[in-house]
């Protein structure tokens, strides 16, 4: 899978998630997203994990700075 | 079980455009966001409006000591309080070993102090604790009270214990629920660690269900009335062909799961669950099996009405119910024929008809994962509900013998008793609040310490009354509140009977009690209320019929120098 193919299925975990359309890009962190909080986190980690059929450890979730970051770690376990 | 996903249950709940109908409180020592947003989206899913306040993190104490914080003014009906096993653990741990041993005996005291504060006007739903084996005494923790195997477990009995004794408060059993899904299905440490969230997110929606199962029950809608099929549901095979010696039911081979079944439906008629059959057959050919077969386990006293003919299943429900006199909704339709039960959910929306597994052997584990039977209730009239429910249709034969239905009353030589609200009744009044639907002039339910509460309030009167006629008796039937209002006005708070003795002149014999009691403690007036529900329009003009007369649209007034009595068939013990 491609980065640009991550994204894209990113776009659509997230606009799921959010409930509205939202496009990602690597630069993307929370506070650019109004409504990504602590909880919301959880839930986005949750729904990713189901898209990609990955899973993160604890360190990675909190240590997640950008959408980029993430598409690194799904990168290197798919 | 519930198949929705969390996701699924965020949407749903912010989506919702039903009006609130119950206030519930979320308070936890964990993070509860996640599981109020599961439970208002559950309750949105099955029709049940929901308004949640969840607490901050961890306030539990701030929030119920505090009588003037955000939960008391939040009013709720209920709280839900998850207190989560890692904190017990964590709380365990601080403990010096020597008072390890009473550790479960002090975290309930302060359970039940946490309950008492809250008081008995709020239903308290507590979570139990999910097993959570630390491992340091291995499987001899069992035999050691120091361990915290030995004090959660512990623990958790105390909470059950607890509960009996306190009526307002409720287990909601998470424990339970991690034991069917497996403790990798329900926790998830990254989540405990990451956000102090103890369920996972796939549990959550079967721990929100849970949750609002007991709301549920609580509020009254509960299931009363199982309908059965019989060939391949029952036993196995198909009577009509295989005969009484070539259906599977016994000991052996297949057989034993249907044994098996049969018995979990005598379990729940044992409760006070209502059996009835359903069946595509020829009678006769339908009734040998229980009364014939050496290893069936139903017998025909089990079922409270059996309908065995060849005209559609819908048709015949709707005899059931109406014969019976229960909500269409308190109904579950087992069929393992999914003709048949498409039919009848397409026909009659309101009945619950679970799609049964092809496999017979999974029918038990299915239905018992389903959790329909919930109540918030148990009374010693709940074993005896079915002999009643047969008595009726005794009295049904009796009353064709008769010239009149006047003459038939006459003879039916029925005595009532009426008395104030006493302690061994509270929980049979309280029942009969959460039940009733059809005949209840205000609908207002009551939990057990609120009937006793009311029970030693002098400005309320409550009155319970019985019936019995030549046939068999029929319990407490009726259940009346009465407020004294200023200018000595005397208002009639709750009014419900049940169902079953309807048309006996007892809905006269309570309005006469009432007037004269009024007149007795010299009230100038007794005024009436119907608040109309979508399911008690039957008494929507009773106090008219009783020689009230309408003062409003829905009030209605009698004077006690006015009223005239009926003439009645009831003699009062």
């Amino acid at each position: 899978m491609t980065n640009q193919e991550i994204i894209e299925k990113l776009n659509g975990v997230f606009s799921d998630v959010f409930d509205e359309e939202i496009v990602v890009t690597p630069q993307t962190t929370a506070s650019d997203i109004e409504d990504w909080d602590s909880l919301t986190h959880i839930t986005l980690i949750s729904e990713v994990e189901d898209a990609f059929n990955v899973k993160f450890s604890m360190k990675e979730v909190m240590g997640m700075q950008n959408v980029g970051e993430m598409i690194d770690i799904i990168q290197k376990r798919i | 079980m519930t198949d929705l996903t969390f996701k699924q249950l965020k949407k749903q709940f912010k989506d919702s455009t039903l009006a609130s109908q119950y206030r519930l409180a979320v308070m936890g020592d964990c993070a509860t966001q996640h599981l109020s947003t599961a439970i208002g989206g559950y309750g949105a899913a099955i029709g049940l409006g929901l308004e949640i306040f969840d607490a901050d993190y961890n306030q539990i104490n701030a929030l119920v000591l505090d009588e003037h914080s955000e939960l008391y003014a939040f009013k709720p009906d209920a709280v839900l309080l998850q207190m989560c096993t890692q904190k017990l653990y964590e709380r365990f741990c601080e403990n010096p070993l020597e008072s390890r041993a009473a550790f479960a005996e002090t975290v309930f005291a302060q359970i039940k102090t946490t309950w008492q504060r809250i008081g008995e006007k709020i239903t308290v739903l507590q979570c139990n604790f999910p097993l959570l084996d630390d491992g340091v005494f291995g499987q001899f923790g069992n035999k050691t009270a120091d361990s915290f195997l030995f004090q959660q477990r512990k623990l958790n009995y105390l909470l059950m214990q607890g509960c009996q004794e306190a009526k307002n408060a409720y287990l909601v059993d998470l424990d339970a629920l991690q034991s069917r899904l497996g403790q990798g299905q329900f926790f998830d440490a990254r989540l405990y660690y990451i956000a102090k969230m103890p369920i996972r997110m796939e549990a959550l929606p079967e721990a929100a269900k849970c949750v609002v199962d007991m709301i549920q029950a609580i509020r009254g809608s509960v299931k009363k009335c199982v309908v059965l099929d019989l060939d391949n549901t029952l036993w196995g095979g198909v009577i009509g062909d295989d005969g009484l010696s070539g259906i599977q039911i016994g000991e052996l081979g297949t057989g034993h799961a249907f044994s098996d079944f049969q018995e979990w439906l005598k379990q729940l008629k044992n409760r006070g669950i209502l059996l009835t059959v359903c069946s595509k057959n020829e009678e006769a050919t339908a009734k040998e099996p229980f009364e014939k077969h050496p290893e069936m386990v139903l017998r025909p006293e089990d079922f409270s009405m059996f309908v065995a003919n060849w005209e559609n299943k819908a048709a015949n429900i709707r005899r059931i119910q109406q014969t019976l006199n229960i909500g269409m909704d308190s109904m579950v339709f087992l069929d393992d024929n999914p003709f048949e039960r498409n039919l009848v959910q397409g026909l009659i929306p309101e009945i619950t008809v679970p799609a049964l597994p092809e496999d017979p052997a999974l029918y038990l584990e299915y239905l018992r994962g389903l959790d329909l039977f919930e109540t918030a209730s148990y009374s010693a009239e709940d074993v005896h509900r079915t002999d009643q429910y047969r008595t009726q249709a005794n009295r049904t034969v009796f009353e064709s013998s008769f010239q009149s239905y006047d003459d038939y009353l006459a003879n039916l030589q029925m005595k009532a008793t009426v008395a104030p609200f006493d302690k061994f009744h509270y929980p049979r009044i309280a029942q009969l609040t959460q039940r009733s639907n059809q005949f209840n002039l205000r609908t207002v339910r009551y939990t057990e310490a609120e009937v006793e509460a009311l029970a030693k309030d002098d400005s309320h009167i409550g009155l319970y009354f019985t019936l019995k006629d030549r046939f068999g008796d029929y319990g407490l039937i009726s259940v009346v509140i009465l407020d004294k209002q200023p200018g000595d006005v005397l208002f009639i708070s709750e009014w419900l009977m049940s169902c079953r003795v309807l048309k006996r002149g007892m809905e006269e014999f309570i309005a006469d009690k009432i007037l004269s009691l009024a007149a007795e403690q010299g009230f100038r007036k007794v005024i009436g209320e119907y608040l109309a529900t979508p399911k008690n329009a039957m008494v929507k003009d009773l106090y008219e019929r009783m020689g009230f007369t309408r003062v409003g649209e829905n009030r209605f007034e009698a004077e006690p120098m006015h009223y005239r009595y009926h003439k009645n068939h009831i003699t009062e013990e």
